[in-house]
Order: C-alpha cells, then structure tokens, then sequence
C-alpha cells in the first residue's frame, strides 16, 4: 500500500488509496461520506438491498484505524444515511463502531443526511473542525483555504488505451481536497460536474483509487460523463 | 381427418385466389378437438393466418362477447401489423369479432376501454401480458380465454422474455383451464423443447406437432472480392463492387450483415460507387423506429432496390418481392442462415436465393462449412436452457400484485412452463424468500418485507405501493444506457440511439457515421447527443457490447472438419487451397478433437496461438483465464486477442508445457478469481438485478439515472459476493454466465473434449493460420477488463514522460 504525499497550507498531509487523508504530524485520520445504514434506508422504500453494507463499510475503516493507529478520526459528515441511521444500526455492528470511538477521539462533522448528532455512539459532534491551519467541514465552501472536506462522492473516468476506466477520486488544488466518500453503497459524481468543477478553477490533480496505490492525473485529464437525466 | 374449411371461409379463400393449405385445415381440426398445436413452417407459409383461423371460424359460428384469442408476437410492430392483417378478412366478411392491441405503446384510454369491454381477440406482446396478469382483475378478464397464439416460438423460447412468456402461460392455465394453445415456429433443430414449451403441462406430450415441408432447398452461392481475399476484418467492403453488381442484377436485395457497425460502413461503401443512384437504405435497430418503420414501407411498396439490413429484419412480416438474400460476413450459424434467406421469395414453389459474401479467408472457411450445414439440413442453435431464476422472481411477485396464492400451488403452477418443469422446490422457496426480505442470510429486514403470510399460509402483497412499483418494472429487457443522436437546434430530427459508452469516447469536434450519415459531434445536452451534418478527418463507427454472435457449436465443428479433410478443399477458392496446404507444411491443421496450440518468438515477444473454434465469447473468457496461468507461471503475459476462431496470446517469456495453460481446473478457483472482477460478470449480475427487482429501473414519480443503476449494481455485486456468495441472485447469474457474454459452457466442454490432446507446434516464425488473428491485435480492444493494469500502465507513462516530481505533488 503506498500513500501519496500531499502538500497543502504548509502542512504535509498522506492519501491512502484506500479513500482517506492522514494528517502524521497530528496523527489524524479523515474519512468521508460513510453513509452508515444506506441499505436498510433502501429497503424501508422497498428496494431489499443486501444488508451488509454498514459491515463492509466498518471494515473499512478498522483496516484504516490499523494501519494509522490514529490519535483523532474526522468523519466529514453523512456519516449516516439518515437522521435515523444509528437507531438502526444492528447490535453487532453499534459494538463494532463503540469500540472504535472507545479507542480513538471521533470528530463526527455533521452532513446534509445527518444534520443531527449522531447519539449514543462516542465521539463528539460539531457542524465543523478546525485544526491548525486546516478545517474539516462537510461541504467546500467557495474561497476557502487549507480546506478538507467530503459531500461530492468525486469520481472520475481516464481514458487509457482506447478504454475509459472510472474510479472514484480525491480532488486536489493547492487550497483544499476533496476526499471520495467511503461508504460501501456510496456512487460518484463526476469531476468535471459543475457542481465541483466551480471549486477548482484552475485546475488541479485528481488521484484516482487504485488496489495499491493512486493514479494521479490532471484535472484535465478526466472526461465528463453524460450529465443524469433530469430528475 | 382434416376438415373442409367452412363457409364463408372457404368462398373467402376462393376469391383471394387461394387454396386451404393442408396444415391449416389440420389446426382447424385440432382445435376443434380442443388439442394444443405446434406449427413448424418457413417464413411465408401463411402461419400466422392458420393460427387465426380457428378462431374466426369459431367465433364466426358462435359469437360472444368476451376473450377468447390471445396472440402474443415478440414484436410490439408484428402485433400491430398482425391486427391489420386480420382486420381485413373480418370486415370483407362482416365477421362480429372485436380486435384490439396492447402493448407497451398503447395510451391509457384505449387500456380503460379494453378493461371495459374485452376484445374477441387482443394481440400482445410477453411484457404487457404480464403487465395484464399482474392486476387484481386478470382472473376474471381471461377466464372467458379459449385459445393462445404464440407467435415466433423459436425466437422467445430460451430467452429470458421466453422464460416469462412460459410463466404467464402456466398462470393462464390456471386461470382459463380449457385455452388450447397454437405455437408458430420457423424450422429449429430442437423441436421437442418448443413442443414443451407450448405445452399446457410443460411436458410435449399433450401437444400435435403438424410441420410444414421448407419447400426447394435454397440455392446459396459465394462471391468472393475481385482483386484480392483479405486475410482479415469482418466488414466485407472490400466486395462492395460485386455487392452492387448483385443489387443491380436483382429486383429487390436484403443485405445482412452481422453488425451496425458493419451496417453503417457497407452503407456507406455501396454509396460511394452507387452511380446509378438506386435506391439503397439502412435498417438498424439503433434507428429511430419512425425512421426504420418508413424503410420496412418503401420495401413493401417496391420503391427499394436493397436494404442494408442487421438482425432487426430476421423476424417480423413478410415483405414479399424479396428477390435475393445477400449475406455479408460469417453467417455464424446454420439456423440463422436460413432465417435470413427465408426472407427471400416468400413463396413456397419458388427456390430461394442466397449469397454468401466473407469477408475474410476464415469465413470462406465458414461459409463452405454453412452451405454444407444447409445441403444437410443441419440445423444448430442451443437446446433451451433452464428458465432464469430472476425472472421467476419477478413472477413471484407479479402473481401476488394479483392476488394471494399458496406456495405450494404456484410451485406446481410453475413447473408446468416447460422452461421450469426441473424447477427445485429449494430454489422455488429461495426465489420467494427472495421476493419476500431479500433472502439474505443475515435477518435484517423483517420489517421491510414485501409479502407476508395470512393464518392459511397465503402470501400477500404487503401494499398497494409495492405492487404499483412492481407494475413499472415488469419485463425482461435490461438496455444499456443509450444516449439519443439528435440534430442541434431546435426541431433538430432524433436519428436514433447510441450507446452512452460510445458517446463519452468522442470529443466535440470528432466526426462518425450513424445512420447512413456522416455526422459531427458538437457535445452533449442533457441526454442528448447533438450533431450536425458533415465534417472531416477519420470517422469512428459506433460498436455495440454483445454486438456480435458467435459461431455456433455445430458450424464450428463442420470447420473443423473440413480442416482436416483435405478432400474439402476443392470447394475453397484457390488462395484459401493455399494458405492452408502451407500451413500443413509450416505447422500442422487443427484437428476435430484435439486443439492445435503453436508458439512462436516475433519481435520483442512470444506469441501463442490456439486453434479452439469456440467463439469469440467463450474465447474471451478463456484469455482471461489462460493469461492469469501465465501471469502464474511466470511467463508473463502481455495480452490477448480472441475471435471466433482462435485464441492468441503474447508474453514477454516464452511459453513451455503449454498443456498445463488447458487443463480443466482453470474453471476452478481461476474463474472464481476472475469472476470476482469481471466487468462481463458484473453486467450480467446487473442484468438478473434488475429483473429479479433488486434494482428499480423506474421509481414512481422519477426517472432513476440508469447510469446510477449500474453504479449501484457493481457495488451491490461486491458486497453480495463478499457476504453470501450462494444468494440466489449470484447463482443466477453464474448459471446465465454459463452462456452468453462469458460462455463458460463452452469452455468447460472444449477443455475436456482435449484432455490429454493438447497438440503444441514450436515454431520460429508466424504460421499461416495465425496470420489473421495477429492482424487484429490492435484492431480489438485488448485485455479490456483490466483497469487496474491500464491504469498502471497509463500513469507510469505518463510519469516516464513528465518526470514526476517523487516527493510529492506540488500543487
């Protein structure tokens, strides 16, 4: 696995391909977008999605928790799915998640589909985070400096070789990073959306997720992907 | 036996001319003695008006109000064109029979007059039958049913609409116990399989098998390209002189081709030397219906002298005044051969004539190997395969929407469609408990569940609201997300659709060619594809995923004996006489039960060429396989290329015990292994998804980004194959890989067809055999699974190129 370094306000931060920003000189782990119990939000509409994903998602983040034994964990809001998201947490998986904010400090950075705190999970809650020269909020805000936040599920599609491979992506410029998000049923928007595009006037690098290691492209680089219809 | 077609029937023929054919006055008889018929007969032996005329004469001598015919066609178009088709003789007869369609198209006011007052006879499609008995009020609307006619039997049988069509069938003989049935086939190899599929009791037995005699046999002939026969390709331009001398020579020409890519290229081709101007179009599905509906009409008028033409004019109505059959490019089966040449002469004392066009030295090969198939009569095509489990999800559900049911009664219901007739009663209960929670072996969904069961053990829908989504989301069909091709500006013309994969390829500015037009792409807008007229520079064809057959298991064999039997040869023209008694010098011809694999060094690599026969499908699969034993082996595989014939593959290190690459427990943990990322995998997962259910192609009130639902698939593949690998769902889709995009079947029965007969030629140099397929590496997308790889290989270039700085980005 290797990390790809990542100079932003001065400090020097990591990228872990598998979807998470490292702060070393603060030991902070950052993680967007889990959207815990997006499964069971589906199957209460009636799409009886398989129910592991809150699991598959946990798993995630315990590999993270192991290979940076951080001090602080901010999760950059949508943690939850819902507002109801941890009252349907199962029993197994609410263990899981209280021994992991047992072990280190949890930020939960409050999102859109979890505006409220999450309640009786450990950690502390907060609309935004400031941390030296850097602040955690959920969404970019225009103008903003050493900024890492989550919200946008950035994804991107490289051509290479007469193909177009899509992966999801952290969105970098010298001022702020966008990370992708790390729930199991989370989908992407496009980069180049206007949506995102508007935060990076001049461009900037995209490092696409990859098995080992991130594949580091130009902004530029990725290709639009035809916009959703309307809705 | 066969009765004497009654007035006013019989002064009805008489004045058109005609004479009862003797299978009709057979299926009037049949139905009088309430059996259930097969109908085998070619195109143009008035099938479909024999399906009918049982009806008419008994609705003739009884009217009443009420069903009593159902049609079923695999075309919205044939339905409609049936409809008129009957119209006539029950107004030239002032017959008291009311005639109505419903399909997909019909709008909402004329379903409300048809749920008022019932038509004698609706014509449908599979989908909006189901879409029918999926209403509360199905019982009592075809409980009145006394006859079914299933159109193009052989077209829906073995399919996954096949598959629904029989559960609704079997749901119909519940409902309307006494409904005979009559099936309409083209000739197939396997007739007893539609003879149980038109069953009432799945079984055959119960059902009269009345065959039309195919009349003369075709005349089929090759034409082979002036100057010189490529050794590669699948376009067939090269012949676009003899083609048009053909057309010129001919009243009206069909020209099949095997793809829309091909189409639009030899369109385009036969215009460039279209001096004389003749009428010559395109027909496409991609084609916006409109448009192809105006080509079908000018064909039947007789304003055309040749249609360019993919698989989207196989099946549908007669034309009629179809002079020849030109078949460019490998005609990939015996069975579809003679569909396609069907389409010539419609009449049945008239010979019907066939050109094959290859368009390379293997489908010379091939095309010899299909005239001997049809002089033998020959037929191939797969027998049916079981019946999907995802669409018997579907029916699960659709059957509660109607009403409550008992399991055991639907299991015994089901097991009357022939396609689930070996139905387990396990994989029954796992399908409704899939329908029910999911079926998921963590119980988390109790409270969600879509059925749930009364004190008597029925099952109920558990909402209204379950059952309206569920209505919106009947059928088999998954598309691939397809992007409209419209002219820019307002009132700009829609031309068709393309695959959205397609559209991001292209750059605005980028020129290609669709629907006979060269056209420039200015950019997408919303879902649109917007273009105008013209512009310059290399134009790009759009490709389709799955465009393309593969060769059938029997042609494949026939080749391969010819291979082998140099007494053959003398049919094969001179250059292909050639190639091959070289290639009997230089290396060794691959033999009818072994698999001839050679090796050889060129340039900086080594290749490996292995002569399967299998199909592009089957071998694309097998390169996938075969290279990860490499990778294992340490021969270091670089890549690969599949066609329908050979398999080729190129290392770094040279390739020894070539045996071991072929041995059959690469279908072990190495399909596993590759399953687990296959993109061609997770397609098909999306596809049972989605029929199953599990994934809503519409949501009440919003259009659901079908990009999303193919986002949303993958994810859900890899957290299912993580956490119950023998869901229902993932063993339906291992069973649809068996065929299909993957082909596993076929693999399986070549490996231990060459157990222990792995032939391997070490040779310095290309064979001649090998020659084409070497040419089309870098013509086909190589090794298109492996992102990562790509990935690598693209960022590692890059960064060779722009001296990345290694400490980090500075941004």
């Amino acid at each position: 696995m290797t990390l790809a370094p990542l100079h932003l306000v001065g400090e020097r931060l990591m990228l872990d391909p598998a979807g998470a920003l490292v702060w070393p000189a603060q030991r902070l782990l950052a993680v967007a977008d889990l959207h815990f119990e997006k499964g069971s939000a589906a199957a209460s509409r009636g799409s009886l999605l398989p129910p592991w994903d809150t699991r598959v998602t946990l798993d995630r983040l315990a590999a993270l928790l192991r290979r940076h034994a951080p001090r602080t964990v901010v999760a950059l809001g949508d943690s939850f799915h819902d507002a109801a998201g941890a009252s349907r947490l199962l029993a197994a998986d609410a263990a899981r998640l209280a021994a992991m904010t047992a072990a280190a400090d949890f930020v939960w950075v409050l999102g859109n589909h979890d505006p409220a705190p999450p309640e009786g999970i450990g950690g502390i809650s907060t609309p935004e985070w400031r941390a030296g020269p850097l602040v955690f909020r959920h969404q970019a805000v225009a103008g903003a400096a050493g900024e890492i936040s989550g919200h946008f599920h950035p994804k991107a599609q490289v051509p290479v070789r007469g193909t177009l491979v899509s992966r999801a992506c952290f969105v970098a410029d010298a001022r702020r990073v966008l990370l992708p998000a790390l729930g199991a049923y989370t989908g992407g928007l496009d980069v180049r959306d206007a949506a995102i595009a508007r935060l990076f006037p001049r461009g900037g690098r995209i490092f696409l997720l990859g098995r080992e290691r991130l594949f580091s492209f130009a902004y530029a680089a990725a290709r639009s992907l035809p916009p959703a219809p309307p809705r | 036996m066969a009765a004497a077609l009654p007035e006013p029937f019989s002064a009805w023929f008489a004045r058109q001319g005609w004479t009862p054919r003797a299978h009709q006055l057979r299926l009037l008889a049949g139905a009088a003695a309430g059996r259930s018929v097969l109908l085998v007969a070619p195109t143009g032996g008035g099938k479909t008006l024999a399906g009918f005329l049982p009806t008419l004469v008994a609705l003739h001598a009884a009217p009443r109000a009420g069903l009593h015919t159902l049609y079923v066609s695999p075309l919205k178009a044939l339905a409609a064109d049936i409809a008129r088709n009957l119209m006539r003789p029950v107004g030239e007869l002032s017959l008291d029979i009311t005639i109505a369609t419903r399909t997909g198209d019909t709008p909402a006011a004329e379903r409300r007059r048809q749920r008022a007052a019932p038509p004698n006879i609706l014509l449908t499609t599979p989908e909006s039958l189901a879409v029918l008995l999926s209403a509360p009020e199905a019982a009592a609307a075809f409980a009145t049913l006394s006859a079914i006619v299933i159109d193009e039997v052989h077209a829906l049988a073995g399919s996954k609409r096949g598959d629904q069509l029989s559960l609704s069938l079997a749901r119909l003989a519940t409902l309307a116990p006494a409904a005979r049935r009559i099936g309409l086939s083209a000739t197939v190899a396997h007739e007893a399989p539609l003879a149980a599929y038109v069953s009432p009791d799945g079984s055959g037995n119960d059902v009269d098998r009345i065959k039309v005699s195919d009349g003369a046999p075709p005349a089929i002939t090759m034409i082979l390209p002036g100057d010189r026969l490529p050794w590669s390709g699948h376009m067939g331009l090269a012949a676009a002189p003899e083609i048009l001398a053909r057309i010129r020579s001919a009243g009206m020409t069909i020209v099949f081709v095997n793809t829309r890519a091909q189409a639009e290229l030899l369109f385009q081709e036969l215009w460039k030397l279209n001096e004389p101007t003749l009428p010559i179009a395109i027909h496409h599905g991609s084609l916006e219906p409109e448009q192809r509906r105006r080509v079908e009409q000018a064909m039947a008028e007789g304003r055309l002298r040749a249609v360019v033409a993919t698989s989207s004019l196989d099946l549908g109505i007669d034309w009629g005044g179809v002079d020849q059959v030109l078949q460019v490019g490998a005609p990939k089966g015996v069975s579809r051969l003679l569909q396609r040449i069907g389409r010539a002469n419609h009449r049945m004392d008239e010979v019907s004539r066939a050109v094959l066009v290859p368009a390379n030295r293997f489908e010379v090969l091939e095309c010899e190997a299909a005239i001997a198939g049809v002089a033998a009569g020959a037929l191939d095509g797969e027998a049916p395969r079981p019946g999907g489990l995802d669409v018997l999800a579907q029916h699960v559900l659709g059957t509660a929407c109607a009403g409550p049911f008992f399991p055991d009664a639907l299991y015994g219901e089901v097991r009357r469609a022939a396609p689930y007739a070996a139905l387990s009663r396990q994989d029954f209960d796992d399908v409704v408990a899939f329908v029910e929670t999911g079926g998921y072996a963590l119980a988390a969904y109790e409270r969600y569940r879509k059925l749930f069961r009364d004190a008597e053990g029925r099952l109920h829908v558990r909402s209204e609201r379950i059952a309206r989504q569920h209505r919106m989301n009947i059928g088999t069909i998954v598309e691939q997300p397809l992007l409209k091709v419209r002219y820019a500006g307002r009132g700009g013309g829609t031309l068709g659709e393309v695959e959205e994969y397609f559209v991001n390829m292209l750059t605005p500015g980028d020129t290609f060619i669709f629907a006979g037009r060269l056209l420039r792409f200015l950019g997408l807008r919303e879902t649109v594809c917007e273009v105008a007229d013209g512009g310059g520079g290399d134009p790009k064809v759009p490709a389709y995923a799955g465009g393309r057959m593969p060769l059938t298991t029997g042609l494949a064999d026939r080749v391969r004996c010819m291979l082998q039997d140099a007494s053959t040869w003398g049919a094969f023209p001179a250059p292909v006489r050639e190639w091959l008694t070289m290639q009997k010098i230089c290396s060794g011809l691959p033999g009818r039960n072994d698999l001839l694999v050679e090796t050889f060094p060129r340039g900086e690599r080594f290749y490996l060429v292995a002569y399967c026969f299998e199909g592009r499908n089957a071998h694309q699969t097998l390169g996938m396989l075969v290279t990860r034993r490499m990778e294992r082996f340490g021969m270091v595989p670089l890549g690969f290329v599949a066609t329908d014939y050979v398999l080729a593959c190129w290392s770094a290190r040279e390739p020894t015990g070539v045996a071991r690459l072929f041995e059959q427990d690469m279908l072990g943990d190495d399909l596993e292994a590759w399953m687990a990322e296959s993109s061609m995998l997770r397609r098909t997962f999306r596809n049972v998804a989605v029929i199953a259910g599990l994934i809503e192609r519409h949501l009440p009130g919003a259009e659901k980004n079908r990009r999303q639902v193919s986002v949303n698939s993958d994810l859900i593949y890899d957290v299912l194959r993580r956490h119950q690998p023998d869901h229902i769902l993932l063993r339906a889709t291992r069973a649809d890989a068996a065929g299909g995009l993957t082909d596993v079947g076929r693999i399986a029965a070549l490996l231990a067809r060459v157990r222990g007969r792995v032939r391997h030629r070490v040779l310095s140099r290309v064979s001649p055999l090998a020659v084409p397929v070497l040419l089309e590496i870098g013509r086909e997308s190589v090794r298109g699974e492996e992102g990562e790889d790509l990935l690598l290989e693209e960022a590692e270039l890059v960064a060779e190129a722009m001296d990345a700085p290694r400490q980090g980005w500075l941004l």
